[in-house]
């Protein structure tokens, strides 16, 4: 972890507004919540916030939702910046690649992949590629040590990834055609990839 | 009631205690920093941690609760321990976490001396430090021109933001980012805007917040620290003069439980620069339209020459907002024995010194207002007239059993209220029982009608504030035990010479009238510096700063500031406080009072006193309620009612607050620059607001 800022002015559209979607539900989102209490609501809205916004969170974004809410705009504030699901720098349009690095990960191989990102997008995380289309940054356990290494893009993990077949699935990110999300290498779920080692017999 | 055993000692303490206040009451002391009494509870310095006994760790003793302590396996009270080897290393283990990114700059530290961080290593810590890889670092946040950061030293006890929160009620200080890249900062850093945020230097246990008048003046050490009261406002705040040699250095607040807690507003506190500039060091005479330097000599006989032939109706008297009791008192002898009975002290014309003190005092007092459950502000913005007062509002709302209802100008009070109008219609409504705020105040055990000075201030003032007091006594605002009907007077000179009868005798004129051209030949200002003289009086202007007064006057004899004078003031629920001498007066400056003395001998009207004892004497002969220091002397109830019977017609127009800017209400403020930046930063904030 390092310090967290919000993007430099120049990057900082100059205001924002939800969708009526997005407005609409954020007020069903409210309801959830005693009279009062609305301030709850305040990570789901956000985090539907940084979808709306193309992937992260602007300054913007952070005083919209604070007016939603009845809340001091520095509260929003100090969630927006705890919580590093909240990205607070553009991200690449196409994707933006979480790449787990936690042991076990890192055990089976998550160096090769952050090699990939370091070649491929950017030598720093937090970073757009040239394109603007992909960025990448290094995050703690995604919980799918069984199917280590993995990495997860916008909603979805890729699993048991080699360098070949995480290129892959960069490249169909890149085609605007991504691939299934899931384990890489052809196995099922997280089923062994030898096949069923148990309960073959049915009695 | 709960049997603890603390340190081998029984104790009985209320349940709703924290383990922290039981330890206290036991006599054990509790090392802490994010724990405040007067916040609420973070439990995140862990510095307060006690062993309790079957508990396989030590807990914070400021968030566990003494009915969270479970009794030992036959029943035997919980037993406690401050003091055993578990505790011990436990405070040494979070102290040396304390230390490991808190800096070691003391010597460079303007907390050096009085810090808690600084104390507390040296009561709990061990010697030496195992972190040996490189401190974190963070940036200094820029938080306005009074509160300088070193956000090194911070070690996010949090204090700052509940406070700020909580007390002030703008909630602007949070905190960014988690774990070690945890940093205190406002959004943006946008200036703080509250006018309490000089509290957040005394909050802070450390030296991240400090501040920034006062930056590298002086060290704790070295100064000579005089018990002293505020007079910026009405409220009488108790405060600590620290002076070094002749010069006032800092302002701090010293803890008195019935008027400001242990808070002072930012005016009391940095106020103190416009002690040092702009000040008149010696007498000046006006002569071919100029002020001229003259000697004390002189300027008696310029006095003499102008006062001694005419007529002693045609001598009158305006007391200023910073006088004390003693100079009004010998001045009020002084015209006396002129023949004169023209005196006023400034925006006092409505209320009358002889229908009683119930009639201009804050009758339900300050702390009263943590027992209201309804209040009524009329024509008042308390957050600018009194800020200290206002944080004791806020408290009392926050616990939610106040009720507020507003009548007057739409402000940010920092607490929500029901706004009832703008103006004399909307109270006479409202005395008339109609609206549903009229019921809660007919309904309220102790409800509370704050006047503010400015209703007073109307020319119609005499009217309202009649119209208010029958409001009072209609709703039941009145009763036994219970007196809430409470003028919020903005000044802390008012109601000292109400007291006194510093105001218009049997055919004296009002301060109105000694404004009006023609009516007096000599006018005396003692420190009035909010009056519009006439061209052709002559004015002796008394005071202690080149102002506005000092501008129009004909001769200025220079006086002391509230620092430099021993002097009674009474503050707006009428209790009377001794202001302490932390420095001498400039130059040829003198104390007021010796001023007013040697003019009379020079007048052949020589007063009585020859010193300040004799000067007291004769005052509490006259008014002895002044004797009783840090009493009240209550109103009697009765007076309200011929108050209300008075009755009057009121104008339309709407009420508004006499304190247009906080930070520049009186000639100290006026030459201070740092309440000049304070005033432009929130007059930045008035104009991108309206945008």
């Amino acid at each position: 972890m390092s310090v967290r800022r919000l993007a430099p002015k120049e990057l900082q559209p100059a205001s924002f507004a939800f969708s009526d979607e997005n407005l609409d539900w954020a007020k069903n989102e409210i309801a959830k919540y005693p009279p009062g209490r609305q301030a709850s609501a305040a990570i789901a809205i956000l985090w539907r916030v940084q979808e709306q916004n193309e992937g992260w969170v602007s300054e913007a974004a952070i005083r919209t939702v604070a007016d939603l809410l009845e809340m001091p705009y520095i509260r929003m504030l100090e969630i927006a910046t705890f919580y590093t699901m909240f990205q607070l720098q553009p991200v690449g349009r196409k994707a933006h690649v979480q790449v787990c690095g936690t042991t076990p990960c890192r055990l089976r191989g998550a160096a090769d992949l952050i090699e990939v990102c370091q070649s491929r997008i950017h030598h720093d995380p937090f970073h757009l590629s040239k394109d603007g289309d992909f960025s990448w940054e290094e995050v703690e356990c995604l919980g799918a040590c069984v199917n280590a290494p993995m990495v997860l893009i916008w909603k979805d993990t890729y699993e048991d990834l080699t360098k070949e077949s995480f290129g892959r699935v960069l490249d169909g990110f890149a085609a605007g055609e991504p691939p299934r999300p899931g384990p890489q290498n052809g196995r099922q779920f997280s089923a062994p990839i030898t096949g069923p080692t148990t309960l073959k017999e049915a009695t | 009631m709960t049997k603890l055993i603390i340190d081998g000692k029984e104790i009985d303490v209320p349940a709703e205690y924290t383990l922290l206040q039981a330890c206290e009451a036991a006599g054990a002391e509790i090392p802490r920093f994010c724990y405040h009494e007067r916040l609420s509870i973070a439990g995140n310095c862990r510095m307060c941690l006690v062993e309790v006994k079957g508990g396989p760790k030590p807990v914070a003793s400021c968030a566990w609760g003494v009915r969270d302590c479970r009794p030992g396996p036959k029943g035997e009270p919980p037993e406690i321990s401050t003091r055993s080897p578990m505790v011990k290393k436990a405070r040494e283990g979070v102290m040396e976490f304390l230390l490991i990114n808190h800096p070691l700059d003391c010597p460079i530290c303007d907390q050096g001396g009085e810090c808690d961080l600084q104390d507390q290593a040296m009561g709990y810590g061990v010697d030496t430090s195992r972190f040996a890889e490189n401190k974190r670092a963070v940036e200094d946040k820029y938080l306005g021109a009074l509160v300088k950061t070193s956000m090194n030293r911070c070690i996010q006890c949090t204090r700052c933001v509940r406070f700020s929160a909580e007390i002030c009620g703008a909630p602007e200080m949070g905190a960014t980012g988690r774990g070690e890249d945890m940093e205190i900062t406002t959004y943006l850093e946008h200036a703080l805007t509250s006018e309490l945020q000089g509290n957040l230097v005394d909050i802070c246990p450390v030296g991240a917040l400090t501040s920034k008048p006062y930056a590298f003046a002086a060290r704790p050490w070295e100064l000579g620290k005089t018990q002293s009261v505020d007079v910026m406002d009405g409220v009488g705040s108790a405060i600590r003069v620290d002076s070094r040699g002749r010069e006032v250095m800092r302002i701090l607040p010293r803890l008195n439980e019935a008027v400001n807690e242990e808070w002072i507003s930012d005016k009391t506190r940095h106020v103190v620069d416009g002690l040092r500039t702009q000040r008149l060091d010696r007498p000046y005479i006006r002569a071919n339209g100029k002020l001229r330097a003259a000697t004390w000599q002189e300027a008696f006989a310029a006095i003499a020459a102008k006062a001694g032939r005419i007529d002693g109706k045609r001598i009158g008297a305006i007391a200023g907002d910073l006088a004390a009791v003693e100079e009004m008192f010998a001045l009020k002898e002084l015209l006396a024995k002129c023949g004169s009975a023209n005196l006023a002290v400034q925006g006092a014309d409505a209320f009358d010194a002889k229908a009683g003190r119930a009639s201009y005092i804050f009758n339900p007092t300050i702390a009263g207002i943590d027992q209201a459950d309804a209040l009524l502000i009329i024509g008042s913005n308390p957050r600018v007239e009194a800020a200290v007062l206002n944080a004791r509002i806020r408290k009392r709302w926050r616990t939610g059993q106040l009720n507020i209802g507003v009548i007057g100008a739409r402000a940010d009070l920092t607490y929500d209220y029901d706004y009832l109008g703008a103006g004399a219609d909307s109270l006479g409504e409202l005395a008339g029982g109609k609206g549903a705020f009229a019921d809660v105040l007919r309904s309220a055990k102790h409800p509370i009608v704050l006047v503010g000075s400015s209703v007073a201030g109307r020319h119609d003032g005499a009217a309202a504030l009649a119209l208010a007091a029958k409001l009072a006594l209609d709703l039941g605002a009145v009763k036994d035990g219970w007196n809430g009907f409470a003028v919020l007077q903005d000044t802390a000179s008012r109601v000292g010479a109400l007291d006194i009868g510093f105001a218009p005798g049997v055919g004296g004129l009002t301060a109105a009238q000694m404004m009006t051209f023609g009516t007096l030949d000599v006018l005396f200002l003692l420190g009035a510096d909010e009056i519009k003289v006439p061209d052709d009086t002559f004015v002796v202007y008394i005071g202690t700063h080149g102002d506005r007064g000092a501008h129009r006057a004909d001769v200025i004899l220079p006086g002391a500031a509230y620092t430099e004078k021993s002097g009674i003031y009474v503050n707006t629920e009428g209790r009377v406080q001794i202001a302490g001498r932390a420095a001498f007066p400039p130059g040829e400056a003198r104390e007021d009072w010796a001023i007013i003395r040697a003019l009379s001998e020079t007048l052949g009207k020589k007063l009585p006193y020859d010193s300040l004892g004799a000067l007291r004497a004769a005052i509490f002969k006259v008014v002895p309620h002044l004797m009783r220091v840090d009493q009240i002397e209550a109103g009697n109830p009765a007076d309200l009612k011929t108050l209300a019977g008075k009755g009057g017609s009121v104008e339309k127009g709407p009420f508004r607050s006499t304190v247009e800017d906080f930070y520049l209400t009186n000639p100290i403020a006026r030459a201070s620059a740092v309440m000049a930046e304070c005033s432009r930063l929130a007059s930045g904030r008035l104009l991108t607001a309206a945008e």
